[in-house]
Formats: C-alpha cells, sequence, structure tokens
C-alpha cells in the first residue's frame, strides 16, 4: 500500500520556474507516466520525489507521511537514472548488496535477496561480473535490481531506457511493465516518447513548461487532448487555423459544420481520421508525397493556402503524388483560446 | 577475462623514441650506478678499474647518513600525511560546494607556485626565525607541506570532479549517508587518481631541498641535503654517487606500486573501462 501525494509543488532556479504549482496523487500499484517535451520539468519533478531537490513550496507526501524535507537515504523511494550510474568499482552483486547491508541484514539473507532480484531481471548467475562487462540493456536492468531489491514504496525511473535501441527499449519496458504489474509497486515513469507512455501508462501527465497540460488515460489523452498543445504532441496531428461562421468551421480547403459560436478556432485532425477522396480538376489540394508503410500509407496533402497536411491510407499504391484531392475531417476537436470546445462524436 | 594479444608491427618512431629515452634517462643512471660501485676508476678507463663496496662500507658507517635518512623517511611521511588530511577533505569542497571566494582561494594555490620559489623561502624563514621554527623538525614539516598543497589540491579536485553525480545520488537513494557515499563510492571511484597525487607528494617531499636547507639547516638534514655537503666537500665522487643510489629507492618504490595500482585494473575501473 503506498500512495504518492503531490500537493501545489513548486520548484524555481533563480527566475525559472522548473515545476509551477502541480499537482498530483498517485494511487496505490499505479504506473504514471510523466510526459513532455525537454525541460519541461519532468526530471526536477522526480527529483524532488526522491529528495535530490527540495521544492520551493508545496508538499510531498507518500502513505501521508510528509516527506517534502526527507533526504533520500530516508525516503521509501527508489531511484533508477537514464545513465545507470552503476558502481563502477563495484561488481553486480555488490552493487544490488550495498543498500542491503547499510541496513544491517545477515549476509545470508542478503545473498538470497539479492540473488532473487537478479533472477528477477532475468540476469541470474551475472553477480561476479564487472559492470562494464554488461551490455546497455543488462545494465539498465541491474540498475533496476538495485532499486528493487530494496523493495520500495515508490519506484522512481528516470527515462531509463532513453540511451537504448528501439527494440531493446520496447522490450525493456513490456518486462518493466510485468515486474510493476507483479509486485505491485507504485510507479512514476518519466519519458519523453509518447509511444513509451501509451503503451505502459495506467495514467500520462503530459507536462509543459513545468505545469500539467492533461491527466487521464493513455485513451483519454490520445483521443480526447484538452489543449492544442497534448492535440500535437500525442502521435501525429493535423492542426488547421480557420473561423466559424454561421455553424460551419471555414477553411478556403475545407469546411465543417461546427455547432458553436462565431470567431477564430482550431481544428484537430489525426491523419487516420481525415479521409482524402480524388477530384477531377479545381484546386482545393494536391498530393504532395506518398509514402508506402506497407500495411498503410501516409498522404501528404498540400492545401491551396500552403499548408501540409497528412492522411493515413489503406493502401498507398492507390495515391501519386501531383493528385488532385479534397480533404474530409471524419473525426476532429475544436480548439478555441487554449481548450477544447466541441468534438466529433 | 583475458585479452587476446596481437603483435604490433614494429614501428620506426617509437623505436628511435624508446633509444632516444634511453639514451637521456638511463645513460646518466648508468654511470651513476658504476660510480656507486667502484673502488678505482681513474681517467681514461671506460670501465672502472676495481669494483667493490668499499664506498658503501664507509658511507652506511657514517651516523650522519642513517640519521638523515630516518630524518628524510618521517619528513616526507608526515608531511604526505598531514597534506592528505588537509588537501582531500579540501578538494572535495572546492570540487562539490560552492562558496563564496571559492576561485580566490583555488588559484592562490597556483599563486604560491608561479613566483620564484627561493625569495618566498626566505621571506618564510624571516618569519620562521621570529617563532623559533629555525633548525625544527616541524617547521621543515610546515615548509614542505606549503609545497604539497598545488598538486594535492589540484589533481584531487579534478579527480572528485570526474565522479559521476549520479552515482553518488544513487547510493544516498540506496540509504547512505554522504558520509557514507564520500567512503564508499566517491573516494574509490577517485582513488587511483589521488593515490598518483598522494604519491607525487611523497616522492616530492623526500627530493625537496631548498626549503629543508633553508629551514632545516644546521639541526635537520635531510639525505638530499646530505648528498649535496657532501658533493662539495669530498674529493670523492663516490660517496655522492652512495648517496644518489640510495636516493633512488623511494622512486623504485613508488613505481612499483605505481604500476601495481595501474596493473590491478582499478585504474582501469575506476574510470569505468
Ligand atoms: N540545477 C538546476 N539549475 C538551474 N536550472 C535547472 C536545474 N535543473 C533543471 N533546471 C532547469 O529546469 C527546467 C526543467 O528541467 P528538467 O531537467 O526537469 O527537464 P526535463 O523535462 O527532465 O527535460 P529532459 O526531457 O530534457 O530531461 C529546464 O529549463 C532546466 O534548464
Ligand atoms: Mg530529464
Amino acid at each position: 500500500m503506498a500512495v504518492l501525494d503531490i500537493r501545489d509543488v513548486t520548484k524555481s532556479f533563480g527566475a525559472l520556474n522548473a515545476v509551477e504549482r502541480f499537482n498530483l496523487t498517485v494511487r496505490d500499484g499505479e504506473l504514471v507516466c510523466l510526459l513532455g517535451p525537454s525541460g519541461s520539468g519532468k526530471s526536477t519533478l522526480l527529483r524532488m520525489i526522491g529528495g535530490f531537490e527540495t521544492p520551493t513550496s508545496g508538499s510531498i507526501a507518500i502513505d501521508g507521511e510528509d516527506v517534502t524535507r526527507t533526504p533520500p537515504e530516508r525516503r521509501p523511494t527508489g531511484m533508477v537514472f537514464q545513465s545507470h550510474a552503476l558502481w563502477t568499482h563495484m561488481n553486480v552483486f555488490r552493487n544490488l548488496a550495498f543498500g542491503l547491508k547499510l541496513r544491517r541484514l545477515p549476509r545470508e539473507e542478503i545473498r538470497r535477496r539479492v540473488e532473487a532480484a537478479l533472477d528477477q531481471v532475468g540476469l541470474a548467475g551475472y553477480g561476479e561480473r564487472m559492470t562494464h562487462q554488461l551490455s546497455g540493456g543488462q545494465q539498465q536492468r541491474v540498475a533496476l535490481a538495485r532499486s528493487l531489491v530494496l523493495e520500495p514504496k515508490i519506484l522512481l525511473l528516470d527515462e531509463p531506457f532513453a540511451s537504448l535501441d528501439q527494440h531493446l527499449r520496447e522490450r525493456l519496458r513490456e518486462e518493466v511493465r510485468e515486474l510493476q504489474q507483479r509486485l505491485g509497486i507504485t510507479t512514476l515513469f518519466v519519458t519523453h516518447g509518447q509511444d513509451e507512455a501509451l503503451a505502459l501508462a495506467d495514467r500520462i501527465v503530459v507536462m509543459r513548461d513545468g505545469r500539467t497540460e492533461q491527466i487521464g488515460p493513455p485513451d483519454d489523452v490520445y483521443r480526447k487532448p484538452e489543449t492544442p498543445f497534448v492535440a500535437g504532441f500525442i502521435g501525429s496531428m493535423n492542426m488547421i487555423e480557420g473561423m466559424v461562421s454561421s455553424g460551419a468551421f471555414r477553411h478556403p480547403s475545407i469546411e465543417v459544420p461546427m455547432p458553436v459560436g462565431d470567431g477564430p478556432a482550431l481544428l484537430a485532425v489525426r491523419p487516420e481520421a481525415l479521409e482524402i477522396v480524388p477530384v477531377s480538376g479545381g484546386n482545393i489540394a494536391q498530393v504532395h508525397r506518398v509514402t508506402d508503410f506497407g500495411a498503410h500509407g501516409i498522404v501528404d496533402v498540400d492545401l491551396a493556402d500552403g499548408l501540409r497536411l497528412k492522411a493515413m491510407v489503406p493502401d498507398a499504391r492507390a495515391w501519386h503524388a501531383g493528385q488532385s484531392v479534397a480533404p474530409i475531417p471524419r473525426a476532429f476537436a475544436l480548439y478555441r483560446d487554449g481548450r477544447a470546445v466541441h468534438r466529433s462524436t | 577475462m583475458t585479452m587476446p594479444r596481437r603483435s604490433a608491427p614494429i614501428d620506426p618512431t617509437g623505436v628511435a623514441f624508446a633509444v632516444a629515452l634511453t639514451l637521456v634517462i638511463v645513460f646518466p643512471l648508468v654511470v651513476v650506478g658504476t660510480w656507486a660501485f667502484s673502488n678505482v676508476w681513474r681517467y681514461p678507463a671506460v670501465i672502472p678499474q676495481e669494483f667493490g663496496l668499499r664506498y658503501w662500507n664507509t658511507t652506511l658507517a657514517r651516523r650522519d647518513v642513517w640519521t638523515s635518512i630516518t630524518t628524510s623517511l618521517s619528513l616526507a611521511t608526515t608531511v604526505t600525511l598531514l597534506s592528505s588530511a588537509i588537501c582531500l577533505p579540501a578538494a572535495y569542497a572546492f570540487a562539490r560546494m560552492d562558496f563564496p571566494g571559492r576561485n580566490v582561494l583555488f588559484f592562490s594555490f597556483l599563486a604560491g607556485q608561479a613566483f620564484p620559489k627561493f625569495g618566498l623561502l626566505v621571506a618564510i624563514a624571516g618569519i620562521f626565525l621570529n617563532l623559533g621554527l629555525i633548525g625544527t623538525f616541524w617547521g621543515v614539516v610546515l615548509i614542505q607541506l606549503v609545497g604539497t598543497l598545488l598538486f594535492m589540491i589540484w589533481i584531487p579536485v579534478a579527480a572528485f570532479q570526474a565522479v559521476s553525480r549520479r552515482m553518488e545520488e544513487a547510493a544516498r537513494d540506496v540509504g547512505a549517508s554522504p558520509l557514507r557515499v564520500f567512503w564508499s563510492i566517491t573516494l574509490p571511484q577517485a582513488g587511483p587518481t589521488i593515490a598518483a597525487a598522494v604519491l607525487l607528494s611523497f616522492v616530492n617531499t623526500f627530493y625537496e631541498i631548498e626549503g629543508a636547507w633553508l629551514i632545516g639547516a644546521p639541526a635537520i638534514r635531510t639525505l638530499p641535503v646530505l648528498m649535496i655537503s657532501f658533493i662539495n666537500n669530498q674529493p670523492v665522487i663516490q660517496y655522492g654517487a652512495v648517496l644518489s643510489v640510495i636516493l633512488w629507492i623511494p622512486s623504485f618504490v613508488a613505481l612499483i606500486f605505481a604500476r601495481r595500482v595501474i596493473g590491478s585494473g582499478s585504474f582501469a575501473r575506476g574510470f569505468g573501462a
């Protein structure tokens, strides 16, 4: 049972607010992803939870106990760093045993727990290796085991797989997800890869400039982005600026019925929700390029005013550059003043 | 793990370099070594007329030689220990903490070495005279301590700065106090480099002459100081040569120790290889 409560936390570095009035409650056993572009304050937030930074204001509590000013060595948190941060002068066994020794456990128990932890991450029998004799993926596994062996209440991961290649990253994140669910450990995972967040998280927190843009399950964040920023950051998205007048969103090349008041607005359409149909002649839109991904294709379409949209098509071979087309949004969201005002159903 | 051995092709530049090094370094050593072990060697013979240990016996029979060896060893040891105790924590502070005057203080260590040393020493000798430190063991310790400050601060600062902060934080994370982190993570990580600085400090102090002579004379005579007086006052070259060979001992010990540290792999590991 471990609940993490972050209340109104702000962290300033001089004039810069790296994290600003941040609120979040992570439920017991939940995996929350912090997602945001570089510099959005994800690491700073995680480091405050781990005890490596002190909030300028606000409070952090674990299981109802305030730890805002508790030093890291007395917090029930375990952190996995991006650069594994293994101690290179110790072998794998001693890396894992260090924390247990500090807790003055008997030697037999230390050995048992270290071996169990290594087994957990699929590295049984690697105890005698020095850290430089491991591959990048193995090093991150050891780093994970080093945290898990102490059975922390909260597991913190700061882009743990960012330095690994795509395949390994996918495999490791599945392993982490599986371990996390088996152990039921409350987890905060920082990433700036949206696919990682979508694949892993029970809930995603999208951050921007130290503030929360949206908090919700992956499904919501992907399908119902509350702000244009979230819409643009998660997955690929077509953003079309236009005007609403007399019941329709209007743009030189696109017109969509819209039950909202008149005024400027932003229409967001996913490539898979943008249908294109061939038209003969006319000057609405033209195919710029076709990319064949096998299972589907992506067609880049240039509108009359120069705006380029992406449309997903089932078969790329049906399209060719220069073709005249008309784009038709099938599902969309309309934003005004930075908030969603209407969504297609 | 053993590395596969490959025979490298012979590199002419490397050979030339090795030969030049041998001539410059080894040749004088051989000459001095030969002098130390010759009973008779008169011009123009290339090889001594008579080899033997006669001058070793006479040199080592002298009380002042033994006194100076003891003095030199205890001086070098005391200075190195004191310097480590003072400089290592200070170096850590310079590397990891920010405090007012940090940069000024840091560069003052360099400034101390930038001016002609002898002038500085004479000024210090004046002060020591008033304090009654002239001709005392601790007076020499103090002056030699100043001489070690530069590399006992600068080298360890670089070593501490090279230690990954994340590594230290990871240790805090698993429950280590800041002191424990320093002892179990920072020091071993910076260890090989710091060992080199300590070694350098010992050897340098052992060979130091100006300070030892200016402050120590006449009561405190180190081995190098004694050697100089031998060379100045004795027409027999062998006395100086024997002392010189004795003086090589700390260098050899240092070299062997350095080899062990580097060869054991802890050196490479310290650098995360
Ligand atoms: N110790 C510090 N001193 C001053 N500014 C800092 C410090 N740490 C972070 N910042 C600033 O705070 C902001 C947030 O940094 P943070 O590292 O939390 O971003 P991030 O979301 O983790 O980015 P990335 O994805 O690149 O890791 C940045 O503008 C950064 O420059
Ligand atoms: Mg970061």
